[in-house]
């Protein structure tokens, strides 16, 4: 496996280095060549100042850059050999849409049946056929925003930079889009980095997800290991829809049964040999802690904790519950109609093999069921 | 579909009427003047009945200007030629100065920035006479009284900080993305700026050149100070039609005529740059 891009301790001041805003801290991340990489964050989180970067838009304050074998954190975007997708109003208004796609095509002096075909086949991809003879400005949105991907991912770089290529879509298109963009990069060995505040985006596209908040890579990971094995608290609840569950406990331990005592006088109990020694011993030695479940592993039971329901929503293929628990609000996920009204009293059980611990101070995970954190 | 009625649709047209006539009669009435005697012209009550002459335009034209005091020379074609060129030259100096520098302060935010855009705009805060006295001896120690280069350098004062803050809001309404976009694709930032920023603020350089050009063309007392007679534009050159038998209205017109000719037709043949540059709003769809 070739690393194609490769970040080390990258960081961003918008102003004087050590005073100014300190958008990116100490970044550290590889980028296998033909992989897929999602950087996912809500607004201002660094995840765009960290693309504009590995563009050139913006200088590197600390840290280097390594593309295609070589540093680029000092190259004007011009020498980088990267191509990217705009968010917004990109395109030369002053040539038609399909000039546009080709224009850098054009300008290696590909042959001009292969530019032909090559733009016709994205266009097609894009479903942009229909407009590749008019200009930007008579075009919705939408359009405006497919016809810059295309010109992005028409090219042959060392590195694809899509930011928020797919904001201004309709849900409809941008499901099907997404994965025939994916087919089209990976047909063709691109790798490429993809911005995005849309996790759903995130996890259909990419092959590994970039979580930033705050200026900081807070995990790097599969999907799937973001999704099971969240890095910390923040990780957990930003990533999964609706959030992860989280309360505080104090663990403790008498008769063979761990005991859980949530704030608010509820407590959740299991059987001692039901946890991992190790897994054990850590709760037991920290004794505060906090425990995170995600609303699919929350289920209702016979026997289990008192919560009573506060809000019940279906929406037409599962039932968000969302209910009073431990002074606090806990949201359960179920694929069937709950008939549950306002008011309610329900018993919800949570198995201890879904549940997260982390540490209360730093918000680091400590386990994941029965598997100690790394 | 728009409806109006027939009383919107008088009022309207009376509204219009009213602003032409403001606006127009005066021009009009210059036009008339320029083709009359001064007796025509200030017997009471006026008329616009008149048999008009061209002696006014052949006195400016040959430099010669019959008053019943005897022949007087003026210089008004070289007047003229002095707005021409110190108008032209100033502008394109402006232009060559002002837009590089709008697209700095629009793209790069650099320390200071602002405050010194905001103090090139100061420039046009201060009354003219608050610098020409200083400004005068300056010149004189400097040998640049009384020259073009001079007055040139002195007319940026007008011209330079309405460029850059006109064409500065063009550049920043252009979409940055759209010369990232051709900066990624292979150019530098040199070509980024010629081939995208200049093209699609052209309207707006336009629209600054020509304000400018107006600006400069009128300016009075900067010329007045500083230049001596063969240097003098026609705002300044105007004031030898107050002769010692009187004011030369018949001729005052005419220059008039003559001197608001260039920058009418400009203002006409620029009209569509301006519309051009108020339209590139639709660039932001």
């Amino acid at each position: 496996m070739t690393i194609q891009l490769s970040l080390k301790s990258v960081d961003k001041f918008y102003g004087p280095v050590g005073k100014g805003v300190h958008a990116v801290k100490d970044i550290t991340m590889a980028v296998p060549k033909g992989d897929i990489i999602a950087l996912l964050g809500s607004s201002g989180c660094g995840k765009t100042s960290t693309l504009r970067m590995i563009a050139g838009f913006e200088a590197v304050s600390r840290g280097t850059i390594e593309l295609a074998g070589k540093q680029v954190q000092t190259l004007p975007p011009v020498r980088r050999n990267v191509a990217m997708a705009f968010e917004g109003y990109s395109l030369y208004p002053t040539v038609s849409v399909r000039d546009n796609i080709a224009f850098a095509l054009k300008a290696s002096r590909l042959a001009e049946a292969e530019v032909a075909r090559r733009v016709g086949h994205v266009a097609d991809m894009l479903e942009i056929t229909d407009i590749l003879d008019r200009f930007p400005f008579s075009i919705s949105g939408g359009q405006q925003q497919r016809a810059s991907l295309a010109r992005a991912l028409v090219r042959d770089a060392d590195l694809h930079l899509l930011d928020e290529p797919m904001g201004q879509l309709e849900p409809q298109l941008r499901t099907l889009l997404r994965g025939r963009i994916k087919h089209y990069i990976k047909e063709r060995g691109l790798t490429a980095i993809l911005v995005t505040h849309d996790q759903t985006e995130a996890n259909a596209l990419a092959d590994r997800i970039a979580v930033m908040e705050g200026g900081v890579l807070q995990q790097y990971g599969s999907p799937a290991e973001i999704k099971e094995r969240p890095a910390n608290l923040f990780t957990g609840t930003f990533v999964g829809e609706p959030p992860m569950n989280v309360f505080a406990a104090t663990a403790s331990v008498s008769g063979g049964t761990l005991t859980f005592d949530l704030t608010g006088g509820l407590d959740l109990r299991y059987a001692e040999s039901a946890f991992d020694p190790r897994v054990r011993k850590m709760v037991l030695d920290r004794k505060q802690v906090m425990i995170g479940v995600r609303p699919y592993a929350v289920h209702r039971a016979e026997q289990g904790a008192a919560a009573r329901v506060v809000a019940n929503q279906w929406l037409g293929d599962q039932s968000h519950i969302a209910a009073s628990f431990a002074g606090k609000t806990i949201v359960l996920v179920e694929h069937d109609r709950a008939h549950l009204t306002e008011g309610e009293p329900i018993k919800v059980e949570i198995k201890p093999q879904d549940l997260h611990i982390f540490d209360p101070t730093s918000g680091l995970a400590l386990s994941h069921g029965n598997e100690l954190a790394a | 579909m728009e409806t109006t009625s027939p009383v919107e649709r008088l009022l309207r047209g009376i509204a219009i009427t009213l602003v032409c006539l403001f606006f127009m009669f005066p021009i009009v009435w210059i036009v008339l003047m320029s083709f009359q005697t001064n007796e025509t012209i200030l017997r009471v009550p006026p008329s616009v009945i008149f048999a008009p002459t061209l002696e006014n335009y052949t006195a400016l034209i040959t430099g010669k200007l019959e008053t019943q005091a005897g022949t007087l020379d003026i210089d008004f074609m070289g007047n003229l030629w002095n707005s021409l060129f110190l108008s032209t030259a100033s502008v394109a100096i402006g232009l060559i100065l002002g837009v590089p520098a709008a697209y700095a302060f629009a793209r790069l935010k650099f320390r200071g920035s602002e405050d010194i855009a905001f103090t090139l705009l100061s420039f046009r805060f201060a009354p003219p006479l608050l610098v020409l006295l200083p400004l005068t001896i300056y010149f004189q120690q400097l040998g640049l009284a009384n020259t073009y280069g001079g007055l040139i350098w002195v007319y940026q004062l007008i011209v330079l900080p309405l460029i850059l803050w006109i064409v500065r809001g063009y550049f920043e309404d252009i979409p940055a993305d759209i010369e990232y976009a051709y900066r990624i694709a292979g150019h530098d930032f040199w070509s980024t700026f010629r081939r995208i920023a200049l093209p699609l603020a052209g309207p707006g350089i336009a629209a600054a050149g020509l304000l400018s050009f107006i600006f400069a063309w009128n300016n009075f007392v900067f010329a007045l100070v500083l230049a001596s007679a063969d240097k003098q534009p026609v705002t300044v050159g105007a004031l030898a039609f107050v002769t010692a038998s009187g004011i030369q209205y018949g001729q005052v017109a005419a220059g008039i005529v003559l001197s608001i000719a260039p920058t009418f037709a400009l203002a006409l043949y620029a009209q569509r740059y301006l519309v051009e540059g108020l339209s590139l709003g639709a660039v932001k769809g």
